[in-house]
């Protein structure tokens, strides 16, 4: 049997690659990319304890489909916004995109 | 070592090493093909955890949907299909340093928690976890309202969605 921690730590490998891609990518879509492994390393960590927990309560896999349709709904909104800047400012690196920067 | 300890040390190394190359890769076409890999290799692991319903939507929603959204918008903001310059800002090195620090951080976190070697109990006989998770969702007992917030969420992010990228002339 493997053991709790193994998926935490897969967990937590996880999370950490994809936080490095969010802080370093400087395309938009990539930054985008890191998010989603961020949201996936989350929900290994509510299954794993779900298994490990009380199987007879279904809270952390209902909690791992809510973070389903968030990332749906993050990843909809966002490469929305990234064709858009794109279409207006013909740039997707996140650098140049400074309207807001005073 | 048991069999099941293996297909959890293959697909876990599996899933990292997509993981990595999904944030190194500079061809971003590559980078959302390996994202499918890191995606499917985390169904193998929700598979593994007995979460069969996880397992499947992780399929039909990530690899089915938001890949190939990721893949869709890849192709829509490119001149062409590399990128110019380098992939990684100036102060990626920070980068590095963070993601190595959040990562011990957790794993001496981990290290203090007692409940680490904790084995899962086996699955009541006769218990149907997929059938109970469609229940607890619609149960007003239970989660009905996260469930219905979702939902309205999911709808109103979509129409936000198509009016911000909307091209109006």
């Amino acid at each position: 049997m493997v053991p709790l921690s193994w998926y935490l730590l897969l967990a937590a490998a996880l999370f950490s690659i994809g936080l490095f891609g969010v802080l370093a990518r400087r395309n938009a879509v990539a930054i985008l990319l890191g998010i989603e492994l961020m949201l996936n390393s989350v929900n290994i960590n509510l299954a794993a304890f779900w298994r490990y927990g009380d199987v007879l309560q279904m809270a952390g896999q209902v909690f791992a489909i809510i973070v389903f349709a968030v990332a749906a709904a993050e990843v909809a909104v966002g490469l929305a916004l990234v064709i858009s800047v794109y279409r207006k400012r013909n740039t997707v690196i996140a650098d140049d995109i400074d309207l807001m920067k005073w | 070592m048991t069999a099941e300890q293996i297909i959890f040390l293959v697909v876990a190394f599996f899933t990292l090493g997509s993981g990595f190359m999904v944030v190194t890769t500079g061809n971003l076409v590559h980078a959302a093909l390996w994202l499918v890999s890191t995606l499917f290799g985390v169904a193998v692991v929700f598979a593994l955890l007995n979460a069969g319903f996880l397992a499947v939507v992780q399929v039909v929603v990530y690899i089915g949907a938001i890949a190939i959204l990721f893949i869709f918008a890849v192709m829509l903001t490119r001149k062409d299909m590399r990128d110019q310059g380098p992939q990684t800002n100036s102060g990626w090195w920070a980068g590095v340093l963070i993601a190595v620090l959040v990562f011990a951080g957790l794993f001496f976190l981990l290290q203090g928690w007692g409940g680490l070697s904790k084995t899962a109990a086996a699955i009541p006989a006769g218990f149907d976890a997929v059938a109970e998770l469609g229940n607890v969702l619609v149960s007003p007992d239970a989660f009905v309202l996260p469930f219905e917030v979702a939902s309205v969420l999911l709808v109103a992010a979509l129409v936000g969605a198509v009016y911000v990228a909307f091209n109006r002339k």
